[in-house]
């Protein structure tokens, strides 16, 4: 009982580990060996969970905020934005392998929307500028 | 101690942060050593002020200056001019229709709240427990296990008349004595901090800005229900207050305020935080359950409930951040200093985030009973541009819409019952005339679509039906009857899903029926949206078998 309280957890951890920040099937099967799970169960799991990816992913991810303040301050446009000086979609991982663009739940940050975070890093106002200026600097730190 | 001739509280909550908070504090930091000041001046990172409309923002004290919307570049000029010579920046500060440049207590955003849970948000650093603890912080406790039997707490906070802030509004004091008078040597408290309601954010800042009243909150339910293990589950998408949560638990670990024999008494309390893994439906009390429990997060049927039958089958007090936020207070303060405020059968206040078209946005918090009219107008100044006030959404994805003729019905959890929406987690947002209701109708229900958890019929299958005929009459599509079905099949999924989340989802469609019924009539009947945002196609030839519905119906 007490590893399974931990599951979320260790599927985190496996992610976060990752460098493509991704749930492989080979480290899900080496899991579910140690503690006894059928790997059905823990696919089960790590499928149902929006933050758990079984693709491999770039080595930062967008997650951009389309909820009801958001979309009230045209989330839309910001998004198509992103895919366009990304040149990928949503959902998509750019060809330098450097971002991954995801929409996320609700970030929270509905007074200062449209949002999005960046790994664990808040971008609040979002305008086309200050998007093109965020995402450079991740370029030029890469 | 040292003595600081000015204090600088500087807003670290994640909505200044992410409009570039930390580039102005470090600019400011460099500019203070560069003046050698730093004996003088201290800055103070503090959690959510709640005017996050004007961030990235700081208050300067003694007297309260108030800095807004601030930039790496005006940190050289407010401390050679105001720290230096003592002459304060206007143009960088608030400043009043009438020319006058208030302090923070004078700024009628922040003059006219009451401020409970709040409390400390804005004004202690959180990563520091010295300053939780200077503003009376776990003296609630100290009072819980050092002068008190459990059954008196129970009692305290059962005349205290709080009740459950999730969105519910069950009795608090109620659902811990179900849960003190469960059979069973282990128990357990757990803390929703899955706040996933679109447009709410008070406990994410609660979290971030005042982590040690949640953990206070928690160990005195623990004392008067028994329970000697705590879990908070809180979503992934927070993970700076992640890492302020377990700073403070380690502060308080060390301090003797968690762990084994608390302040040296029998009773011992242990903390732990679980993180979840972005899924919605996990803020639905069962379906958390689940997921702490490592399984996919479904709700299960209640009963039995989870005070008789909780997480891994035991007893389980569960409550959300702002409930447990509430508990340190009616401790220490006693629970008639808690009852005088709000109104009868709805004690206390309640926390509002304020978004969408109003002049400040941020988060609020009122003694429940005010009006939705002092709310937006008074507090939030209205709204901006000069356009007219349509609706506002309590209650996110579960709740309604109240719409300008209702501005004046008190605030508490009865009359919203009336007009058909929830208090729900306290999500406001405000919409002026360029909103389009069918459309806002339609966008909750695209959510509901995408967060369903799939296990119950009714709300798997009955909110996609609903989705798609939103979905046909915003494109100009509709035909007669859409809206008697809407609501048909709308009563039929209030009354047979298994959770709260397919049982609320239909709520912002009724509401939004039941107020702006012309609204859907002029898409279906005209082809015609009134405010101009959805995008109807030019036929005048109206399908009487809908395509997309029927289709994707069989699949």
């Amino acid at each position: 009982m007490e590893e399974k309280k931990h599951l979320l957890e260790q599927l985190h951890d496996i992610q976060d580990a990752d460098k493509e920040h991704h749930l492989s099937t080979k480290k899900v099967v080496e899991l579910s060996e140690k503690h006894g799970y059928s790997p059905a169960k823990v696919y089960g799991v790590e499928t149902f969970y929006t933050m758990y990816s079984t693709k491999p992913r770039g080595k930062h991810i967008i997650r951009i905020c389309e909820n009801q303040s958001c979309h009230m301050a045209n989330a839309k446009n910001m998004i198509h934005h992103l895919e366009k000086k990304l040149e990928t979609h949503v959902g998509g991982t750019t060809e330098d392998g450097l971002f991954t663009l995801e929409l996320s739940s609700c970030l929270g940050m509905c007074s200062v929307s449209p949002a999005m975070m960046i790994d664990d890093v808040p971008y609040g106002n979002l305008t086309e500028d200050r998007i093109d200026e965020i995402i450079n600097s991740y370029k030029e730190g890469k | 101690m040292k003595i600081y001739r000015i204090h600088a509280l500087i807003c670290a909550g994640g909505q200044c942060i992410s409009a570039g908070g930390n580039d102005f504090e470090a600019a400011l930091r460099v500019e203070i050593e560069k003046h050698g000041l730093e004996d003088e001046v201290q800055i103070v990172e503090t959690g959510c002020m709640g005017a996050c409309e004007m961030g990235p923002m700081m208050v300067v004290y003694p007297e309260g200056t108030l800095y807004i919307n601030l930039q790496p570049e005006n940190a050289k000029e407010i401390v050679e001019e105001h720290f230096l010579k003592g002459r304060k920046v206007q143009r960088f500060m608030w400043q009043k229709e009438d020319g006058h440049f208030p302090t923070l207590n004078e700024v009628p955003f922040f003059a006219l709240q009451t401020k409970i849970v709040l409390r400390n948000c804005g004004i202690i650093n959180p990563e520091n427990i010295d300053e939780y603890i200077a503003y009376d912080g776990y003296t609630g406790l100290g009072k819980a296990v050092g002068e008190m039997t459990p059954q008196e707490v129970v009692k305290e906070i059962e005349d205290s008349g709080l009740r459950g802030r999730g969105g519910a509004g069950f009795p608090t004091g109620l659902k811990w004595k179900l849960t003190a008078q469960a059979q069973g040597d282990q128990k357990y408290v757990v803390c929703n901090a899955d706040e996933g309601d679109p447009g709410a954010y008070m406990d994410r800042s609660v979290l971030e800005g005042d982590p040690h009243t949640l953990i206070e909150g928690m160990a005195i339910a623990g004392y008067a229900v028994g329970a000697n293990q705590g879990f908070i589950y809180c979503r992934a998408e927070y993970p700076l207050a992640i890492k302020r949560l377990q700073k403070a638990i380690q502060q308080a670990k060390m301090a003797g305020l968690l762990g084994k024999n608390i302040l040296g008494t029998d009773f011992s309390f242990q903390l732990s935080i679980r993180i979840g893994a972005g899924a919605f439906v996990c803020g639905e009390e069962t379906a958390l359950l689940s997921s702490i429990e490592g399984k996919r997060g479904e709700p299960r049927k209640k009963p039995p409930y989870p005070a008789t039958s909780g997480l891994f089958g035991l007893p389980t007090l569960i409550n959300n951040v702002e409930t447990f936020a509430n508990i340190p207070v009616i401790v220490s303060k006693g629970s008639s200093f808690f009852n005088a405020i709000g109104k009868e059968g709805c004690r206390g206040t309640k926390v509002f985030s304020l978004a969408g078209h109003v002049n400040t946005t941020g988060l609020i918090e009122v003694p429940l009973g005010i009006s939705m009219k002092e709310i937006i107008y008074d507090i939030g100044g209205g709204i901006p541009g000069g356009k007219v006030f349509k609706g506002a959404l309590i209650g996110g994805p579960s709740g309604g819409v109240i719409p300008s003729s209702q501005l004046d019905v008190p605030i508490d959890y009865e009359h919203l019952n009336t007009l058909g929406a929830i208090m729900g987690s306290g999500g406001l947002i405000v919409m002026d005339e360029s909103s389009c209701m069918v459309d806002i109708a339609k966008f909750f229900l695209q959510f509901t679509v995408d967060e369903s958890c799939g296990k119950c019929t009714p709300c798997r299958e009955g909110t996609r039906q609903m989705y798609e005929i939103l979905d046909r009459i915003t494109q100009g599509e509709g035909v007669p009857g859409d809206i008697e079905k809407l609501e048909s099949l709308g009563k039929v999924i209030q009354d047979t899903s298994l959770c709260g989340l397919g049982q609320s989802a239909p709520n912002p469609v009724l509401s939004s029926i039941r107020w702006f019924r012309d609204e859907y009539l002029a898409h279906i009947e005209k082809k015609e949206c009134p405010a101009g945002v959805c995008t109807m196609k030019k036929t005048t030839t109206t399908k009487e078998e809908p395509r997309r519905g029927r289709k994707k119906a069989s699949t």
